[in-house]
């Protein structure tokens, strides 16, 4: 089964100690200037966004079926059988699209960079396949963000959504957004407050098929085009020999 | 040989020069430096015009090679070699121009070797290289023509079937998976250009720009050139074009019907202001003008209806890639100076290098010799009385 994160943003304490441990595990740099930046880029991964006294964190989502995956002309980005959605920056070319196409805004880009990498959250995979949990579930204080099974987790959040109705808006986002996501979010508020794309325009579809539905006519599509191109030129060019040959006809087989 | 500093030359040095700055700003200080794309606009004006609109603009090619070999419309065999060049000169820029958009174009070949099959940009890559590879045997008489190389124009000749199914099929691909591109965004771009029906409408606005480019190309070099205006051919293409430009508009207002926008197409807003301008340029415009049968018949009025068409469709791939994404980002894209610099320099080269192989290569002068190895196909009246209908 596959590994997920599950974000209570009720339990959030706002402490931000997952983004330093993020900027650790990936060798980025974090200070208090970093600390403060308030959006996701090719050095945070990960942010925790404060309103009043609500938090919310960001992430790459690590969908079930991502676009990013799908859209990557040279496949640096996929989705392991563990969960992580992760990037081998070896085969990337910087087209970009992963970035376009992702509806949650995730990748970023190193663009100060002469030989820039796409970034975002990996999930740690390193981790997960050693069997611990990644860095940012480790070292929260609060159990707001919890590492584990996916279903397992799915369970837990409506366990929670159900202990504490008043507490928590009745619903987790990521559960069938785009087809299911490996991030899973509670909060007592709607979590497009903090910026997070609308559900209804999300819809449950997962991304990929939108073009899978054009990209699967194409094998079908090759043969029979290439016989119709063809037989129009037979047609139009033996239109052609005919005239000729009659015209050869009329003239008493003299040329 | 003297060389004289012309009007056009000094405004062509003064392009290179730019160019030449802002490409080292890009090969040596980075995207960021050289662009205003962000994280929120990870593509800008080099995917907007050089790549959709430059693939879209050299469509001429294989609108004419169909038109001429594949329906045996004998009278526009006159336009099919400059369309060929312009298309085989259109996609090696279309290259030139990842090279400054894509972010490791060092490694621009994994996309032979790390090939995904589920990618639309995979697809459109793989056919870009196979077509540009046609396009380079398609072009290749005019190099054998003039170094009298009899033998290479007899292999091409027959394998001309071959190159010609080929090209057409690649074509249709990757002219409609461009539009395939945007397929996996319904959540990002506005409604108004977000269709399912995407690849339909950029293969359908291939093909006009295709007819209307080579209008504008055949009037242009026609005066460039100092050559004589073929009239029987900008007729013939001038009337494709309003069956091209009629069947576009039907479908595009069948889609907006069909998907319940066509209350908020008429209702003003930023979009609907950009929409306008593209609906006026490519549909209103044109099909106003060549409905009129004095239009058709008038070389410098035809050429104006092409001009419209161009930037019509030129305006509707814009604002597909830059503006239908400003209310989902939350703020504008306004390309800087040095990604316009180098656009206007990989056009700059197109036109010198088109120049260069008018002049060295039988492009034009094949009309002489192909009439003179074929007997000649009554067009003149004919053609021009009919043109109407």
């Amino acid at each position: 089964m596959s590994k997920a994160i599950l974000y209570d943003s009720t339990l959030c304490i706002g402490c931000k100690q997952c983004e330093g441990a993020c900027a650790q595990q990936n060798k980025l740099p974090y200070d208090d200037n970093v600390a403060a930046e308030s959006v996701q880029s090719a050095h945070k991964f990960t942010v925790v966004l404060t309103k009043e006294d609500k938090y919310m964190r960001r992430l790459c989502m690590h969908c079930e079926k991502p676009a990013c995956a799908s859209v990557c002309p040279v496949g640096a980005l996929h989705k392991t059988t563990a969960g992580p959605v992760v990037y081998d920056v070896w085969k990337c070319i910087g087209c970009r699209y992963c970035m376009v196409a992702c509806p949650f805004g995730q990748p970023k880009y190193e663009w100060g960079s002469l030989n820039p990498r796409v970034q975002k959250c990996i999930m740690c995979p390193d981790r997960v396949a050693a069997g611990k949990q990644t860095a940012c579930a480790e070292i929260c204080p609060t159990g707001a963000t919890k590492f584990g099974e996916r279903d397992e987790l799915i369970a837990e959040a409506k366990k929670r959504l159900a202990d504490n109705p008043a507490n928590y808006k009745q619903r987790i986002y990521g559960l069938d957004e785009v087809g299911g996501t490996s991030v899973l979010l509670i909060a007592g508020v709607n979590v497009e407050e903090f910026g997070y794309p609308a559900s209804a325009k999300l819809g449950e579809t997962p991304m990929p098929e939108y073009t899978g539905r054009v990209m699967e006519r194409i094998p079908d599509f090759i043969p029979l085009w290439t016989l119709v191109l063809g037989g129009i030129y037979w047609v139009s060019h033996r239109r052609d020999e005919v005239a000729a040959a009659e015209a050869v006809e009329k003239n008493g087989g003299r040329q | 040989m003297k060389f004289k500093l012309t009007f056009w030359r000094v405004i062509f040095l003064v392009i290179m020069a730019l160019g030449l700055y802002s490409s080292f700003v890009r090969y040596f200080r980075g995207l960021g430096a050289v662009s205003n794309m962000t994280d929120q606009f990870p593509w800008g004006l080099w995917i907007g015009f050089d790549c959709l609109c430059g693939v879209m603009l050299a469509a001429g090619g294989f609108c004419m090679v169909g038109a001429v070999y594949l329906f045996n419309v004998e009278r526009l065999h006159p336009v099919v070699r400059p369309a060929v060049l312009t298309a085989f000169l259109g996609y090696l820029l279309f290259i030139v121009g990842l090279l400054f958009d894509l972010g490791r174009p060092w490694f621009i070949w994994h996309q032979m070797i790390y090939m995904n099959p589920h990618s639309v940009m995979f697809e459109v890559g793989f056919c870009v290289m196979t077509y540009t590879t046609v396009l380079f045997f398609e072009f290749l008489p005019n190099v054998f023509e003039r170094l009298n190389w009899n033998k290479g124009i007899k292999v091409i000749k027959k394998i001309y079937p071959v190159l010609i199914v080929a090209g057409i099929l690649l074509s249709t691909l990757h002219q409609s998976s461009l539009g395939s591109l945007y397929l996996i965004m319904p959540s990002k771009l506005h409604p108004f250009w977000y269709t399912p029906a995407m690849p339909f409408f950029f293969f359908g606005s291939a093909v006009a720009v295709g007819l209307a480019m080579t209008i504008f190309e055949s009037t242009q070099s026609a005066k460039a050139f100092g050559r004589q205006l073929e009239l029987p051919v900008l007729v013939t293409l001038g009337g494709a074009l309003l069956v091209a430009l009629w069947v576009n508009l039907l479908l595009r207002m069948e889609d907006f019907y069909h998907r319940g926008m066509l209350s908020q197409v008429f209702k003003p807003s930023y979009e609907a202001y950009f929409l306008w301008l593209e609906l006026a340029l490519t549909f209103v415009i044109p099909i106003g003008m060549l409905s009129f049968k004095k239009v058709r018949l008038s070389p410098p009025l035809l050429y104006l209806a092409s001009i419209s068409t161009v930037l019509g469709f030129i305006t509707n791939r814009l604002n597909i890639a830059l503006i239908g994404f400003e209310s989902f980002v939350g703020h504008h894209y306004e390309p800087k100076w040095t990604e316009f610099s180098i656009t206007l320099m990989i056009i700059a080269i197109g036109f010198a290098a088109f120049g260069v192989a008018v002049k060295y290569l039988p492009i034009f002068e094949s009309e002489k010799a192909h009439k003179l190895e074929e007997p000649e196909i009554p067009v003149g009246a004919g053609v021009l009385s009919h043109a109407g209908d």
